[in-house]
């Protein structure tokens, strides 16, 4: 083909050289999409492989054993198993509720509603500074809440040892001593135990309860909201009857995501729950979780207990799986549900 | 209620200044960590360990996740690996921290003893951060290869391009910021975790050093792990040095973040 010599040519095919590099580089991304697949498998794998001396010596007695002793070497995780399902569902109760609540009062903008009427009244909503206030106001609260996410879990373990624990110590006894009868208060808080880890637990996870739910809200189309004022309901049942339920799958996601992430929290459960080998369901009792008790045991394991560690770190992993697969599985369907009221 | 919500972060804040500060000086950077009845001390150690094994993390995660998010970005939707590399990450996103410890635990302190070396070091925490950083990594360099107009990369083709020269000279410099910010958020997080260096990195109480040369193969101090163990000490002097590694801990996370988002922003308005 004849290329006209007196014009610079900037486009021009490529060389084989160029050719050659180009079959490289792709075969070295389809190289690495594959690794992180293998990733997954060898991990998995991997902690199985670890746990086998330990699943075909204990099999299933092992989820149903009830203590934990080197010296004798009989161990069991059924006080871990329960403890780490009723911290986490204790901190899903407290979590969710506070959760759902801000990010109902986020994506409404009450902050900033309020805010403008004050302003209104002194006539100076228009002005150019303070006029930008109401929407500063409600992007600095988002901002905060996310910050909670933000902040180390040892850090949260730390706060919680020297602020959480004497704070509620004498409260709690107080229930003991008045309320001891209810079995959910029928021990007396000595230090460490459920209801610190779980309160700590519970501010961990509000964060992924409050930015999902918050997204969920404010994706429901506006056609719904006015539907419901042109029927005559005020906000608040707007809010209540159309708005949350619409958004409710969402929201049902996230609280079983945030399970997940409660499910597997270490550091903050390892410096809080006591670590005793009990089931109890006494708020006040210590107990003790699956990851505190990989956490606490793991660096002076011996061959014999990293076998049973790695067992127990398997049915970690199963538990927080199912968890994730049903959460997300949640989410998908409810924004492929909201795919028709657009 | 969302007030109410807000309280634990003030009060962690309040704490972390009023007892953090008490402690800081400049010796707190420089110095070794203090034994059972000694005063005073730092734990300059454990800030470069901190910064080693999330370097190491950093080094392993970076390449490894832009180079299969190009894959996944280029990919078409029916593609079958892409589908499952993309909900492998999305599995490892919700993976337990402490599992990563356990599989860096089983794969580099006790696994690499096969190969005359292994035991608590630098490099087997640097594994196990990684693998928490990679789906971070992974899913919004993704996301921001595919936020680059299909109009820019089809000049580049309809100049005589491959798919290599387009993606290296115009996509990925294009997608660069949306990328940084993912690694910075990943690093954050990285940062501030504890589980997997307790059995990986483990700690220590001197410097990264053998015999006067860097050495990434022995137990390596960190800071959240020092916040840990410093924690549930009895001493007074032991408690204060962990309040003062919380601060400038949650300072350094944030620091990160905050230029996460700076860098963000920039790339939203360009």
């Amino acid at each position: 083909m004849e290329i006209p010599s007196d014009e610079t040519q900037i486009s021009r095919p490529p060389t084989s050289w160029e050719k050659f590099a180009d079959r490289v580089f792709r075969g070295l991304t389809y190289v690495f999409a594959w690794l992180a697949v293998l990733l997954v498998l060898y991990i998995a794998g991997q902690i199985a492989y670890y746990a086998w001396p330990a699943i075909q010596e204990r099999g299933p007695g092992f989820v149903t054993g009830q203590t934990w002793d080197n010296n004798r070497d009989v161990y069991g995780i059924l006080p871990e198993i329960w403890g780490t399902l009723y911290s986490s569902l204790l901190a899903l109760i407290v979590g969710t509720s506070f959760g759902v609540v801000a990010a109902v009062f986020l994506s409404e903008g009450f902050l900033g509603g309020f805010l403008y009427r004050v302003l209104k009244i002194f006539g100076c909503q228009n002005h150019p500074v303070l006029g930008k206030l109401p929407s500063f106001l409600d992007s600095l609260l988002k901002n905060l809440i996310e910050l909670l996410a933000a902040i180390p879990s040892v850090v949260y373990g730390l706060w919680g040892i020297f602020v959480v624990i004497p704070l509620i110590r004498e409260p709690c006894n107080w229930i003991h001593e008045q309320f001891g009868w209810i079995p959910f208060f029928g021990t007396s808080l000595s230090g460490p135990g459920m209801l610190p880890a779980a309160v700590v637990l519970a501010i961990m996870i509000l964060p992924t309860i409050t930015a999902i739910s918050r997204d969920a809200l404010v994706a429901v189309p506006s056609k719904l909201r006015e539907a419901a004022y042109g029927m005559g309901a005020t906000r608040w049942e707007a809010i209540v009857s159309v708005i949350i339920p619409t958004a409710s799958g969402a929201i049902f996601g996230s609280v079983v995501l945030a399970l997940g992430r409660a499910l597997g929290e270490t550091m903050a459960l390892a410096m809080l729950v006591g670590n005793a080998n009990r089931i109890s369901v006494s708020l006040f009792s210590p107990a003790n979780t699956l990851a505190a008790l990989l956490a606490n045991n793991f660096p002076e394991a011996g061959p014999k207990e990293v076998a049973v560690l790695m067992y127990a770190a398997l049915v970690l992993l199963a538990i927080t799986l199912v968890v994730n697969f049903i959460g997300a599985w949640l989410l998908q369907r409810a924004t492929a549900g909201l795919e028709g009221l657009r | 209620m969302t007030l109410v919500a807000l309280v634990p972060l003030f009060s962690v804040i309040f704490m972390l200044v009023w007892r953090g500060s008490k402690q800081l000086s400049l010796g707190v950077f420089t110095e070794l960590p203090p034994t059972a009845f000694e005063e005073g001390g730092g734990f300059g150690n454990a800030i470069v360990g901190t910064l080693a094994i999330v370097g190491i993390a950093a080094l392993i995660s970076v390449p490894f996740g832009i180079l299969g998010a190009i894959y996944l970005s280029e990919a078409d939707s029916e593609n079958r690996l892409a589908r499952s590399a993309r909900f492998a990450a999305k599995v490892l996103s919700g993976f337990p921290s402490i599992l990563a410890g356990v599989f860096a635990y089983g794969a580099m302190v006790i696994g690499a003893r096969v190969w005359g070396w292994g035991g608590f070091s630098a490099i087997a925490g640097g594994v196990a951060l990684s693998i928490l950083m990679l789906p971070m990594i992974l899913l919004t360099a993704e996301n921001a290869l595919h936020m680059v107009p299909r109009r820019m990369k089809e000049a580049s083709y309809g100049m005589g391009a491959t798919s290599t020269q387009t993606m290296l000279n115009v996509t990925l410099p294009t997608a660069l910021p949306g990328i940084l910010t993912g690694i910075m958020l990943a690093v954050a997080r990285a940062a501030g975790e504890t589980a997997p260096l307790l059995f990986t990195a483990l700690f220590s109480n001197y410097w990264l050093m053998s015999n006067g040369k860097i050495d990434l193969l022995q137990p390596t101090a960190s800071l959240a792990v020092l916040i840990y163990n410093f924690s549930s000490m009895p001493f007074e002097n032991q408690i204060e040095m962990s309040w003062a590694a919380a601060l400038v801990l949650v300072l350094l996370v944030l620091f990160m973040n905050l230029i996460g988002q700076a860098v963000s922003r920039r790339s939203i308005r360009a």
